[in-house]
């Protein structure tokens, strides 16, 4: 059984947890009007055989939202971080305001 | 090689089965070949098959790290179908349908295509309306579709759950009558056979490690036995994809996720057609020597790892149960996975790549089985003209720049919820 090492739960079983998938991606400014960067924002990834970033949320226990580096063939978790001290940031801090 | 017939079996057997040819060369690599297709899976050897049989191209290396027919072909569920609903998948799913009625007696091989019939089980009137749509688009492109009701179904199908108690009450279906199973392994002996006659070679236990570039332009590849020229490369390496386009520098609107199957013991026959659960996402046949094939859903993270995880296990059990209550009496025997390259909107992606020399083949996720013969047919039509064919001219990469996905369940860029 895939296991995680919740920050502030412990360690559990992966099903507490709802998966969102590649966390290496960045997100473009709301106000950024360019179709390539959206396009490989939005439907590209880096896919990788091998070390992952990923978000999983503790859905079923504290729900804080983790970043995990994760190897895609052996499944071994290598470092879980509270997804806010990763750096992920909320939509609006991102929008220019014109 | 020996053309098989019921005369070369009587034959053979009064020889005492001594006499039997290899069925394909196990051939070394050449220097170099017009065509390389890496990946010996269906799509692969489909491929070279075509590319031989309609485009006349003969010289041409199938390369596989493995042996053929090792990956998901020799993995999945062999359910072949082709009630597709949106324009662009449609006909080339009907096409493949069409080749799987006559591939045993092309290839001159018993693939055991088996047109036992599929249901899509509704469980509400909203699926009920949404199935009737669906039946409809389909006899509108000439292809067969039948609605069900509760009652045609408690005939057609008994051993499903119709009590008062059913978790998920059956309401009636969507019938394809021609949809069905193969015989998998068949399918990759068979079109290995045929392509090896035509003079393809097979070239197993050779895994394609990166590239040969002349000026930008890819003319060959590495391999773990050396390094192979070619005029042209085609990569048809299922859960892979990713990582061979990114070996060529490419990045893919695809995720790689594993599925998995399972197998209970031996019964006796119980269900004859395929049933597909529509509460949740989970199906049942049972194969000729009597076990019970079922599958579900992904395991739900990236993953290149050819193994699953108990939770699913557990979900399709659950599943199984509520639908088949008898299942709950048998033991399950065997459960493996594959890797699957899950493309964003659940649909494939064929054409040439940005890279002049490269054609890209993937996308396929868990439905790709089905499509082998129209894969190749198209790839090699593809490979051989520099231009897509009429049927896989929707599957082009630069369809999501430009909002032409084709999102036949509507879900999205998930592809673990696909
Ligand atoms: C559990 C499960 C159930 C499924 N059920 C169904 C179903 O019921 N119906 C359906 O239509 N589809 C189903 N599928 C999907 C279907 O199996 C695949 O979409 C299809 O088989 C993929 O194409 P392929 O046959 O060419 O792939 P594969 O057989 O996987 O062929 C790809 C080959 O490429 C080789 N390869 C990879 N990298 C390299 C390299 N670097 N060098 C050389 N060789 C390489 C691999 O070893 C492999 O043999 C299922 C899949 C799974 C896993
Ligand atoms: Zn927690």
């Amino acid at each position: 059984m895939l296991r995680i090492a919740c920050p502030y739960c412990g360690e559990r079983d992966y099903i507490e947890f709802l998966y969102a998938g590649d966390a290496a991606r960045e997100m473009p400014a709301l106000s950024d009007t360019d179709i390539d960067r959206w396009t490989d924002f939005v439907f590209f990834r880096d896919d990788p055989k091998g070390e992952h970033a990923e978000y999983w949320q503790h859905q079923h226990g504290c729900r804080q939202w983790l970043k995990v580096i994760r190897d895609t063939v052996t499944h071994r978790v290598i470092s879980v971080t509270p997804a806010i001290e990763a750096g992920l940031q909320a939509d609006e801090d991102k929008v220019e305001v014109a | 090689m020996t053309h098989y017939s019921a005369f070369s079996l009587f034959k053979q057997a009064l020889g005492g089965n001594k006499g039997w040819s290899r069925a394909w060369r196990d051939a070394t690599p050449k220097p170099s070949y017009d065509v390389i297709i890496i990946g010996g899976g269906g799509h692969g050897l489909a491929t070279a098959y075509y590319l031989a049989k309609n485009h006349g191209i003969t010289n041409v290396a199938v390369i596989e790290k493995g042996y053929i027919g090792g990956g998901n072909t020799g993995r999945n569920t062999t359910i072949v179908r082709s009630n597709y609903m949106i324009d662009g998948n449609t006909n080339f799913y009907e096409h493949s349908l069409k080749l799987w009625e006559g591939m045993s007696r092309d290839l001159n091989f018993n693939v055991m295509y088996s047109p036992r019939g599929q249901i899509n089980l509704a469980h509400s009137p909203a699926q009920m309306d949404a199935a009737a749509r669906r039946g409809n688009i389909m006899r509108m492109n000439g292809i067969d579709a039948e609605l069900l009701s509760r009652e045609d179904l408690k005939k057609r199908i008994p051993i499903l759950d119709y009590s008062d108690t059913a978790r998920f009450p059956i309401m009636g279906g969507l019938w394809q009558s021609r949809a069905g199973t193969a015989r998998h392994d068949a399918v990759a002996w068979g079109y290995a056979r045929g392509a090896s006659d035509r003079g393809v070679d097979i070239i197993q236990g050779c895994e394609v490690t990166g590239y040969l570039w002349d000026r930008g332009r890819i003319v060959g590849v590495e391999t773990t036995r050396g390094e192979i020229k070619a005029k042209k490369v085609g990569m048809a390496v299922a859960g892979h994809t990713s990582h061979m386009a990114r070996k060529a520098g490419l990045t893919l609107p695809i995720e790689t996720h594993i599925l998995q199957a399972f197998v209970t013991e031996a019964i006796k026959p119980v269900i004859d057609c395929v049933v597909s659960f529509g509460a949740v996402h989970f199906y049942i046949s049972q194969s000729d020597k009597g076990g019970l094939v079922m599958g579900g859903d992904l395991d739900g993270h990236n993953s290149y790892g050819q193994r699953g995880d108990l939770p699913i296990v557990e979900e399709g059990m659950a599943a199984a149960k509520a639908l088949v209550p008898l299942v709950s009496r048998l033991q399950l025997v065997r459960h493996w996975a594959g890797v699957m390259d899950m493309s964003m909107d659940g649909s494939p992606i064929m054409c040439k790549s940005p890279v002049e020399g490269l054609y890209i083949n993937g996308g396929w996720c868990y439905g790709g089985f089905k499509a082998t013969p129209a894969s190749g047919w198209c790839y090699a039509h593809t490979i051989a003209n520099d231009a897509p064919h009429k049927l896989n001219e929707k599957f082009t990469l630069d369809r999501f720049r430009r909002g032409y996905q084709l999102d036949e369940k509507g879900m999205g860029p998930t592809p673990w919820a696909h």
